[in-house]
C-alpha cells in the first residue's frame, strides 16, 4: 500500500472517528454545567470525614486509594521494565568506569561555568521544595506525585553541575531499588495493615488530628503521600540513570 | 458578571493556543527542535489547566510534561544519534 | 463556549493521529502519542468544570463555596506522571530497535525480520 493510499484511508477513517466524537459530545450537558452527583457528594463530606482540606489528595489517597495503588505499580513496573529492556546486547561492551581519556575522546563541548554554578545553587532549594510538596498533600495543591518528580529533578541537577560519576555516586542503583521498593511496598503495606485490623483494605485508621489541613492531620493520607513521593522520585532517578548510562556504552563494531 | 467574562476569555485563549501548539508539535520533524516544542506545549497545557481551576494538575503537567519528559526524550535522542568521529590520541 | 473545549479535544486527537500515521521517525511517533494522550486530560477537566466554581481546596475559603469537580482532577493528576514512565519504557524499546537494526524508520523496520 503506497503512502498516498494510506493517507486517503486515514482521512476516511479519521472523518468517521471525529464524527462519532462530535455525536458523543452533543449528548454531554455542555461546558460548565457539570451535574454529577459523585463530585458534589464528596465535596460535602470530605472535610468532615478525613480532616483534609485538599480534597483532590483525599480522593487520590483515600476515596480512590485502590486506583492509586494500581497507578503506582504501573510506575514501578515501567522503571523495572526499562532495566530489563536496556540490557547489554551480545557484542557490546561497557567502558567500565569512565576514565578521563574516554571523556577527552567523546568530542562533546564542556559544560559552561554558568550552567554548573546555577545548577549547583539550585540543588538544595529544589530538593527542599520537592520534599515539602510531597509531605503537604492534605492542605495544598501538592502531593506525592509532583513532589517526587521535583525531587528527581534535584538529582539530575547534580549531574548537570558535575559529571556522571558524581551523579552515580550520589544515587547508586542498589539504594534506588531499595527506596522504590520501600515506597511501593509501604503503600501496599499500609492497606494490608488495615486488613489485619479487620477493616476494609486502605481504610483510614490513623488518628485524624484536630485542625483540618494541618500537617499532622488526615491520618493515612499524609503517610501514603510521603511514601508515594519516595517511590516516584526513586523511579524517575532510575529511569534517567538508565538512559544516561546508555549514552556511555560503546559498540565494538561501531564505525 | 465581569469575573465570568474574564474567565471565559482566558479559557478560550488558552484552548486556541493549545490547539495551535498541538499542530506545531506534529509538524516539527527535526528531533531536537521537537523536544523544545514539546516542552513549550507542556507549559501551554499547564496554563490551560490553571484556567480550568485545577492547580494540582497544572503543577503535575509543568513538572512532568515540560521538564522530565523532554529530558528523557533528549537522553534517548543522544543515544541513537550517529556518533561524531572519535579523535585518535 | 458550550462546546468549544470538546471541539478542541477532537482536533487534538485528529492532529495527533495524523502525525502518528505519516511519521518516518520512531521518536516523532512517540511524541505524537504524547499529544494524543494530552487530549484526554483536557477532556477530563472540561467535563468536570462548573461555571463560577473555584479550585477544590478549602484551606482558607469556606467549605461551602461552589467548587469544580475534584474527582476528574484526581484522575488526571496520576495519569500525567504515569504517562512519563510509560513513555520512557517506549523509548527504551526504540533504543533497542535502533541497536539491532540501525534505523528508526518505521517503514524500514517493518520489512526486516528477526
Amino acid at each position: 500500500m503506497t503512502p498516498r493510499q494510506r493517507r486517503w484511508l486515514f482521512a476516511i477513517a479519521a472523518a468517521g472517528l471525529v464524527a462519532c466524537y462530535l455525536w458523543a459530545f452533543s449528548g454531554l450537558p455542555g461546558f460548565g454545567n457539570y451535574p454529577g452527583p459523585y463530585g458534589q457528594a464528596i465535596l460535602n463530606h470530605a472535610i468532615a470525614q478525613t480532616n483534609a482540606t485538599g480534597v483532590v489528595s483525599a480522593i487520590n489517597f483515600e476515596y480512590r486509594g485502590f486506583d492509586t495503588v494500581g497507578e503506582e505499580f504501573i510506575l514501578f513496573t515501567a522503571a523495572a521494565g526499562m532495566s530489563v529492556v536496556l540490557r547489554r546486547l551480545r557484542g557490546e561492551r561497557q567502558g567500565g568506569t569512565p576514565s578521563a581519556e574516554d571523556a577527552a575522546n567523546r568530542q562533546v563541548p564542556a559544560t559552561s561555568s554558568a550552567v554548573r554554578v546555577v545548577s549547583l545553587l539550585l540543588v538544595g532549594p529544589t530538593a527542599v521544595i520537592g520534599w515539602w510538596l510531597a509531605t503537604h498533600a492534605q492542605a495544598n495543591p501538592s502531593g506525592g506525585f509532583q513532589g517526587g518528580v521535583i525531587l528527581a529533578t534535584a538529582f539530575f541537577l547534580v549531574y548537570l553541575s558535575g559529571e556522571f560519576i558524581v551523579f552515580r555516586r550520589l544515587s547508586p542503583v542498589a539504594l534506588l531499588d531499595a527506596a522504590e521498593a520501600v515506597g511501593a511496598g509501604g503503600f501496599a503495606a499500609v492497606g494490608v495493615t488495615a486488613l489485619a485490623m479487620s477493616l476494609p483494605y486502605l481504610y483510614n485508621y490513623l488518628p485524624l488530628g484536630t485542625i483540618p489541613g494541618a500537617v499532622s492531620s488526615s491520618g493515612t493520607i499524609a503517610l501514603i503521600s510521603f511514601l508515594v513521593g519516595i517511590e516516584v522520585a526513586a523511579a524517575f532517578v532510575l529511569i534517567i540513570g538508565e538512559l544516561l548510562e546508555q549514552t556511555l556504552l560503546r559498540r565494538e563494531e561501531s564505525s | 458578571m465581569t469575573p465570568n467574562v474574564v474567565m471565559d476569555v482566558l479559557q478560550v485563549t488558552a484552548l486556541v493556543l493549545v490547539a495551535a501548539g498541538a499542530t506545531l508539535v506534529v509538524r516539527t520533524r527535526d528531533r531536537v527542535r521537537l523536544v523544545l516544542v514539546l516542552s513549550a506545549y507542556g507549559m501551554l497545557l499547564a496554563i490551560l489547566f490553571f484556567a480550568f481551576q485545577a492547580p494540582d494538575v497544572a503543577l503535575s503537567e509543568l513538572t512532568v510534561g515540560a521538564i522530565a519528559l523532554p529530558l528523557i526524550l533528549l537522553l534517548a535522542i543522544a543515544k541513537v544519534r550517529k556518533p561524531a568521529k572519535m579523535r585518535k590520541q | 463556549m458550550q462546546v468549544f473545549p470538546f471541539l478542541v479535544v477532537a482536533w487534538i486527537v485528529a492532529v495527533g493521529l495524523y502525525g502518528l500515521i505519516t511519521s518516518r521517525d520512531l521518536i516523532h511517533q512517540i511524541v505524537c502519542l504524547i499529544v494524543v494522550q494530552s487530549s484526554t486530560y483536557v477532556l477530563l477537566l472540561a467535563v468536570g468544570y462548573v461555571t463560577g466554581g473555584v479550585a477544590p481546596y478549602f484551606f482558607d475559603i469556606s467549605p461551602h463555596a461552589k467548587a469544580v469537580d475534584p474527582v476528574v482532577q484526581a484522575l488526571a493528576l496520576t495519569d500525567v506522571v504515569v504517562e512519563a514512565a510509560v513513555t520512557a519504557l517506549l523509548l527504551s524499546f526504540a533504543i533497542q530497535a535502533h541497536k539491532r537494526f540501525g534505523t528508526l524508520d518505521p517503514h524500514a523496520l517493518a520489512e526486516l525480520k528477526g
